[in-house]
């Protein structure tokens, strides 16, 4: 009952990505789109508490899904009306596209499919809080510090960068700087 | 004791410099200063060009019988090989000294006659800083230690002859006349390189010491291979007297040279009746012994051309009414003459008369014909014409010019005493004891040449008085005092005792008047002198029924016997057409056909190919997508297939 | 172990998503749906490190460390990725990717 329960959970929450995503990346109102996106986000993270990986979920959640979009969110509300409708794409490039993602698609299937995965019998590693961040911090075979580490000094460069980048700039969006007084 | 004659590189340079400095200040300096500061210049060179002579001939004088060739610069500019290689100096040998003597003071007297002559016109400075390029030209020319620089120095007086011709270039026919001297002289220079570099190849030297060493001379007859029935030599030779006769107007070369009478008088008289014009006869005489150990027929055929030219061109003087015309054809038979006298010469002793006698009519012709252009252009100046049935009577209003024009006739006609008679004299026995039919045409020529030249004196200055739209008057003293020097050197040169000095072996020769042959060349000029005496000295019906009588050969004289017109046939109907146009036609359609297709395809594919650089990130993001997985699949296909 | 479920379903179902996101990036216009698209595909790239420790390497915790740092990466790229999108903004008046094509020829 259980496996026949977690199968039906697993097609479920398949089925709710693959369908949302695929909203998701056709939608002609952005905001919907970004919504869509949340929800297939949100599936995700239910996948991994399917898997039980429960810290990685409320990874996926606060990080993705709270943070991400939020930003995505926020982003839309800067640069576009709530409502703002999409061009159609043109005819061409739509089919182009669709072509070799299809192709990509079926080829990386057959290579799935065709492949026999044989899954390890070794007992599993209690995933939790404590474990992860023991190896998080620690610096032996299995540990990640160096990679932590590198992540934050990544994660302030980036913050740096996204504030130089975004900071106003004499003269941005003006055709000549020095008729900005004048002319607003 | 080795003079040094290092200061005679001074003789070119200080003209070149004057021409430096006349063509960059000028705008900014007067005509009178222009025109005496050019003077100077060449009065400076004169003086170097007499101490020059006179340290020659007299200090340095004879060493062991012989003048010596003397090296007074030397300078190697380029080196080719280790054999061969190209000099830059000052050769100093009898003829260079001669003929630096002969240009100086040629150009000295045409500078000072052209501050006269050129007053007020607005080329005045320009003119002179032409004047000056061209004696440093020439200069430079009869001093060249080799063949490469003779050649270099060629052009260079082609240039200047060029830009002096065409000097008054508002004038269409001044152009044209500077374009078919420049090309006509450029075409027969071009046989003159050929022939260079084959001399050179085959005797591996470029300098004219060696060159004209006759010890070497003999090596080289030995080695030489032959072509079409003549020597390698006769070969590079003839090619060479192509060029000179090219420079010398030699028929069939000649028909630049009465167009070239299109600039200024003076002009006329500097480089087309004493300096340029005589090029091609002192390359000849350069490489004379060569020419005269070398290869017999060579010379033979410089004598015929030389004695064809003189006759052809003395008859056409005959008929021409255009006074410098007269004296241009006048000039190609006299240097048919010289000429003649390389032709005819030996080498060596008695045999050598000839060439001694081709040199000294080359520098007492430099004196008279300088001095008839000189007073032609006095005429012009005064009475606005060129053309003689337009003059007449002028004795009584020109009176400096009538006397240095009459004393010139005289030289050039061969009245005995005046200088002429002695060195045409010489020709004419050189040609009688070497070739009769030459000594006949020459003895003939020499008639027709008093004939022609007493017709233009009695014409100008005798005759019936043509009405002047101003009263002549004789022209100012900067004229007239370079008219009467001259005229004291056109008697006086023939004085001179010229075998001591020049020879083609440079052993002394005694000439003595074979009085048989001066009394019949004397005969047939005063025949001449009368029959002009005749027809023009009073005005008569006469010359207008001789001419009736003989219309079509008059008519032909006159027009030069049409060999302008069998030159514009040749070149625009046969050339233009049959050669050049399919090859300009070639060259459009085919080469730049070629080239620019070229261009045009790849100008097209980059056209066609630059949309791919759309700047449009997605195109470049689905090529990215689409060859990773045409790359994977490929890679599949082979990792599956291994 | 998940009775039933083996990895090719996870791996079709992160392959699936991995191509509507190339699909959405190829196709979309606005710069804001395309960073979008991009995290589609990050996070399909997150399931298939995790069906990997899951069902590969049960024993390690690679995969889900993997998996943490790209949501990190992500993260920040999205960071970068914002400000740029809103320089472009201030710069172009628009975030249509067609009219950002100063980079050509």
């Amino acid at each position: 009952m259980e496996i026949a329960a977690s199968k039906v959970i697993f097609y479920i929450i398949a089925a709710a990505i693959l369908f949302f995503a695929l909203l998701s990346v056709t939608s002609k109102r952005i905001l919907r789109a970004a919504t869509y996106l949340f929800i297939v986000l949100i599936s995700t993270a239910a996948l991994y508490f399917l898997l039980n990986y429960q810290f990685l979920g409320a990874v996926q959640i606060a990080l993705y899904a709270g943070g991400i979009v939020v930003m995505i969110i926020f982003s839309i509300l800067l640069t576009s009306h709530a409502g703002q409708k999409f061009e159609p794409v043109s005819r061409l490039k739509f089919f182009a596209s669709l072509l070799a993602v299809l192709v990509g698609w079926a080829l990386s299937l057959w290579v799935i499919l065709s492949h026999p995965f044989v899954a390890s019998s070794k007992e599993a590693v209690e995933v939790n809080m404590d474990s992860i961040g023991k190896a998080l911090l620690s610096y032996d075979r299995n540990g990640y510090v160096l990679v932590f580490e590198v992540i934050s000094i990544l994660l302030l460069a980036a913050m740096i960068g996204a504030i130089v980048i975004s900071k106003k700039q004499p003269g941005d969006g003006e055709t000549n700087p020095d008729n900005s007084k004048t002319s607003k | 004791m080795q003079m040094s004659f290092q200061f005679t590189i001074l003789i070119p340079l200080i003209p070149l410099i004057s021409f430096l400095i006349i063509g960059f200040l000028y705008s900014k300096m007067s005509n009178k200063l222009a025109g005496i500061w050019g003077s100077v210049s060449i009065f400076s060179s004169f003086l170097l060009s007499l101490f020059t002579a006179y340290r020659y001939f007299f200090e340095v004088g004879r060493v062991n019988g012989v003048y010596p060739k003397i090296l007074g610069f030397d300078f190697e500019w380029l080196r080719f090989s280790d054999s061969l290689s190209a000099h830059l100096g000052t050769l100093i040998d009898p003829i260079s000294v001669m003929m630096l003597v002969v240009v100086t003071t040629v150009s000295l007297m045409v500078h000072i006659y052209s501050i006269g002559y050129m007053k007020g016109d607005r080329g005045f400075n320009r003119f002179f800083a032409f004047l000056s390029l061209f004696s440093f030209s020439m200069l430079g020319l009869v001093l060249s230690t080799n063949i490469f620089e003779i050649y270099i120095f060629w052009e260079l007086v082609g240039v200047s002859s060029y830009l002096l011709i065409g000097f008054y270039y508002e004038k269409n026919s001044a152009v044209a006349a500077s374009k078919k001297a420049f090309i006509v002289t450029r075409f027969a220079d071009l046989f003159f390189l050929i022939g260079i570099l084959i001399l050179s190849f085959y005797t591996k030297t470029f300098d004219f010491i060696s060159l004209t060493d006759p010890s070497n001379i003999a090596v080289m007859q030995t080695g030489s291979i032959t072509f079409m029935g003549l020597s390698v030599t006769t070969w590079a030779l003839l090619l060479i007297f192509i060029g000179g006769a090219g420079k010398s107007a030699m028929f069939p070369l000649h028909i630049w040279l009465p167009d070239a009478m299109e600039g200024p008088s003076p002009v006329s008289a500097l480089i087309h009746a004493a300096t340029m014009v005589v090029a091609g006869v002192f390359l000849v005489a350069r490489l004379f012994p060569i020419y005269a150990l070398g290869s017999d027929q060579a010379l033979q055929v410089i004598g015929y051309v030389g004695a064809f030219t003189s006759l052809f061109a003395a008859v056409i003087a005959m008929t021409q009414m255009d006074f410098k015309r007269v004296l241009a054809f006048s000039t190609i038979s006299q240097i048919g003459y010289m000429m003649v006298g390389l032709g005819v010469s030996g080498y060596g002793n008695e045999a050598g008369l000839g060439y001694m006698a081709s040199m000294f009519h080359l520098f007492t012709h430099a004196m008279f014909k300088a001095l008839l252009f000189l007073c032609a252009g006095s005429v012009i100046h005064v009475v606005h014409t060129n053309f003689i049935n337009e003059m007449g009577g002028l004795r009584k209003h020109m009176k400096i010019t009538h006397i240095t024009f009459l004393i010139a006739t005289l030289a050039i006609a061969g009245f005995p005493g005046f200088s002429g008679f002695f060195s045409k004299d010489e020709i004419i026995t050189a040609a009688y004891h070497n070739n009769k039919i030459i000594f006949y045409t020459e003895l003939l020529v020499a008639g027709i040449t008093a004939f022609y030249m007493f017709r233009l004196y009695f014409r100008v200055f005798w005759n019936q008085e043509a009405s002047y739209e101003h009263k002549p008057h004789e022209v100012e003293k900067t004229m007239t005092i370079p008219l009467i020097i001259l005229a004291f050197l056109s008697i006086a040169v023939g004085y001179i005792p010229f075998g001591n000095f020049i020879s083609s072996d440079s052993m002394p020769l005694e000439s003595h008047i074979n009085w048989g042959v001066a009394s019949a060349s004397i005969i047939v000029s005063f025949t001449g002198i009368i029959i002009a005496w005749v027809l023009y000295k009073k005005p008569s019906n006469l010359p207008e029924r001789i001419v009736s009588s003989i219309k079509v050969l008059y008519t032909w004289a006159y027009h030069k016997f049409y060999i302008d017109e069998v030159y514009l046939f040749v070149t625009k109907k046969i050339i233009f057409n049959l050669i050049s146009r399919p090859i300009a036609w070639f060259d459009r359609h085919v080469v730049d056909g070629a080239m620019n297709g070229i261009a045009w395809t790849t100008s097209w594919v980059s056209e066609s190919i630059k949309g791919l650089q759309s700047g449009q990130l997605q195109k470049y993001a689905l090529a990215f997508v689409s060859s990773t997985i045409i790359l994977s699949a490929l890679l599949i296909y082979i990792l599956l297939n291994v | 172990m998940m009775g039933g479920l083996a990895l090719q379903d996870f791996l079709v179902v992160s392959t699936s998503m991995f191509f509507i996101g190339i699909f959405g990036f190829l196709t979309r216009r606005n710069l804001i749906t395309i960073l979008m698209s991009v995290e589609l595909i990050l996070n399909s790239v997150n399931i298939n490190f995790v069906a990997f420790n899951y069902f590969l390497h049960p024993e390690a915790m690679h995969g889900i460390f993997f998996a943490i740092f790209v949501i990190a990466v992500a993260a920040a790229e999205a960071a970068v990725a914002i400000a740029i999108i809103i320089n472009i903004y201030r710069r172009f008046k628009s975030i249509n990717i067609e009219n950002v094509s100063e980079m050509k020829y």
